[in-house]
């Protein structure tokens, strides 16, 4: 599989409080890699250094071997999707229109074409929101909003996919169904990066989890690995009991 | 929750279709608003005239109707097309529904030179009125200098062009207030008049280099409607999607400056169209930029020369400030817009 973004001793910090120190990570296309860590890890300050939206970080950030500040804006946004934690919306625009806006980088008319509606009605399909793709975005709730922003990064058929917390408003149902077209993505070839919270989530569904405690990773393994009780209190500050199922997967409880 | 793509639905399929024959009824409608109102508010005015004799070019209803009543009409088109425009372009780039084509300082800049002019004296430039040449370069000048401000090297966002729009601002007024008190009675009477703004009949030929600058500008604005849909989200969701968004607010900045400070030059600051206008459109047509400023344009042109035969013709021979107009006449029937539940096309 080819290394799509490759990160070597990246840093960052904001008014002297260093954010990120010395990051190199390797990413993949097809796979599927959960980002964990506490409050001020500086999770999403990575993920958006990758996405590019973030500058004055030092080190190289490279995808496909071009520095990601040095690829033209539009070819790097046929190519890399990214979902925000969540959207203010000013405006009246509805779910339809949202979910439109991922295809900005694909054609250069006025109009969408067949093809750019094709795409929508897919990431729609999949993102389970063609029942309110009418309805104003603002009227929706919470985890309604957050897939229809998920719709709109798939919609943009990017080679790799990066997500900051896309689960964080979604019942349980959604919860599992999203990680579950995440990793759908992945087996299909996407390189998908997910920050999340839910550690047994990540566990379930992720082939590797990276931990990030103080700007700096503290483990970067396949799940059963890194979700052992040492390295969860080490890093969350937090008891932790990790239980096996049969099958290999773990889960955990955490606690007093 | 589907995993898989399966196949399109029948209403999935009549979507672009749908989005299309929308798009297609507003814009038809709110161009027909503005046919009717090019061609019936010349029709109307203080002095009767005589078609037949207007028409045969007898002298003079045929003046009246040609040389006073139409360019007017046409000017307050323009005008009001433009300043709807602007105003929608100024709400999605600073993602404020409350903008307007003055909230970003280019019409204070106007109104300064066009006040400066009157205090001063400055005599005309050829042909030209000295009020339009120096409101022009106010304009021009406060939009380099709010450009000069907010850029940071070559980055700027909403929000540094906010803060530099609104202080310049800020800036400009206090100076006309100030120029307005030094001012003696006569020059007052000219500033008051001139910061009521108004639509006067204007040479053709003003009409056309007006129309001329004004129009390209508006133009360039409509062709790229799916960037604003991007940056009226937001600049991290505009640039995930492949816009550099820091020469988007410029452009955007620039043009709707241009647009605004150009009206203002030629009719001073009229109010309220660069809002209400943009606002109620939204709330019937949604916010895509694609339906939303051509819509904008023909429905802001209607409304301000509506408006203007009514400041012409309801006190004759006395006018009333066409700014009044636009707020007696827009303010109740906002309130009535916000006021109703049904969201259709129709009204």
């Amino acid at each position: 599989m080819s290394v799509l973004f490759s990160l070597r001793d990246v840093g960052i910090e904001y008014d002297g409080t260093p954010v990120l120190v010395g990051v190199s990570l390797d990413f993949r296309s097809a796979e599927f890699a959960a980002i964990i860590g506490p409050n001020g890890a500086g999770k999403s300050t990575l993920l958006g250094i990758m996405a590019g939206l973030r500058g004055g970080s030092s080190g190289t950030c490279t995808y496909r071997d071009a520095p990601v500040s040095r690829w033209n804006r539009l070819a790097f946004a046929r190519r890399v999707a990214f979902l925000p934690q969540s959207v203010r919306m000013e405006f009246p625009f509805t779910a339809e229109q949202v979910v439109l806006m991922g295809r900005t980088p694909h054609c250069d008319g006025l109009f969408e074409s067949p093809a750019d509606w094709d795409a929508v009605e897919r990431a729609m399909t999949l993102t389970d929101t063609l029942p309110f793709r009418r309805r104003d975005f603002r009227s929706l709730s919470g985890g309604e909003r957050q897939r229809v922003i998920l719709a709109s990064a798939v919609a943009q058929q990017p080679e790799a996919l990066l997500l900051d917390e896309p689960t964080t408003f979604l019942d349980l149902k959604h919860q599992v169904g999203i990680y579950r077209v995440l990793r759908e993505l992945a087996r299909q070839g996407m390189l998908v990066i997910a920050v999340t919270h839910d550690l047994n989530l990540a566990g379930t569904f992720a082939g590797r989890i990276i931990a990030l405690h103080a700007g700096r990773v503290a483990a970067d393994d396949a799940p059963q690995n890194v979700l052992a009780p040492e390295l969860i209190h080490g890093v969350f500050g937090v008891a932790a009991e990790v239980h096996r199922t049969a099958d290999g997967r773990t889960w955990m409880l955490y606690g007093e | 929750m589907a995993n898989s793509a399966g196949t399109p639905s029948l209403t999935a399929r009549s979507a672009p279709a749908a989005t299309r024959r929308r798009f297609r009824v507003a814009l038809a409608i709110s161009a027909a608003a503005a046919l009717a109102v090019l061609c019936l508010a010349p029709l109307v005015g203080s002095t009767t005239i005589d078609y037949g004799r207007a028409f045969a070019g007898a002298s003079p209803d045929h003046e009246i109707l040609f040389d006073t009543r139409l360019p007017r009409v046409l000017l307050a088109l323009v005008a009001g097309g433009a300043l709807a425009t602007a105003g929608v372009l100024f709400q999605a780039l600073l993602r404020d529904a409350l903008a307007t084509p003055y909230t970003l300082g280019v019409s204070s800049g106007a109104s300064l030179g066009a006040v400066a002019a009157i205090c001063l004296g400055w005599r005309d430039v050829g042909h030209l009125p000295a009020l339009w040449v120096a409101a022009f370069c106010g304009a021009g000048l406060v939009l380099l200098l709010v450009l000069g401000i907010a850029s940071e090297g070559r980055r700027m966002s909403s929000f540094t062009l906010l803060l530099a729009g609104v202080s310049i601002n800020t800036i400009c007024l206090a100076a006309i207030l100030f120029l307005q008190y030094i001012a003696n009675f006569g020059q007052s009477f000219a500033i008051v008049r001139w910061l009521m703004g108004g639509i006067d009949a204007v040479e053709y030929s003003t009409l056309a280099w007006f129309s001329g600058l004004v129009l390209p500008a508006v133009l360039l604005i409509f062709l790229r409607a799916r960037d604003w849909n991007l940056m009226a989200v937001g600049e991290d969701w505009a640039a995930a999607r492949g816009v550099s968004v820091s020469r988007l607010m410029i452009t955007g900045y620039v043009l709707g400056s241009f647009v605004a400070g150009s009206v203002t030059a030629l009719t001073g600051p009229i109010g309220f169209v660069g809002l209400i206008v943009p606002h109620a459109l939204r709330m019937r047509l949604g916010a895509d930029h694609r339906i939303l400023l051509p819509c904008a344009f023909f429905t802001g042109a209607a409304f301000l020369a509506a408006s203007d035969t009514v400041a012409r013709t309801a006190l004759a021979p006395t006018e009333i400030p066409v700014g009044v107009v636009t707020a007696l006449l827009g303010g109740p029937f906002f309130i009535w817009l916000l006021r109703s539940k049904r969201r259709s096309l129709w009204l």
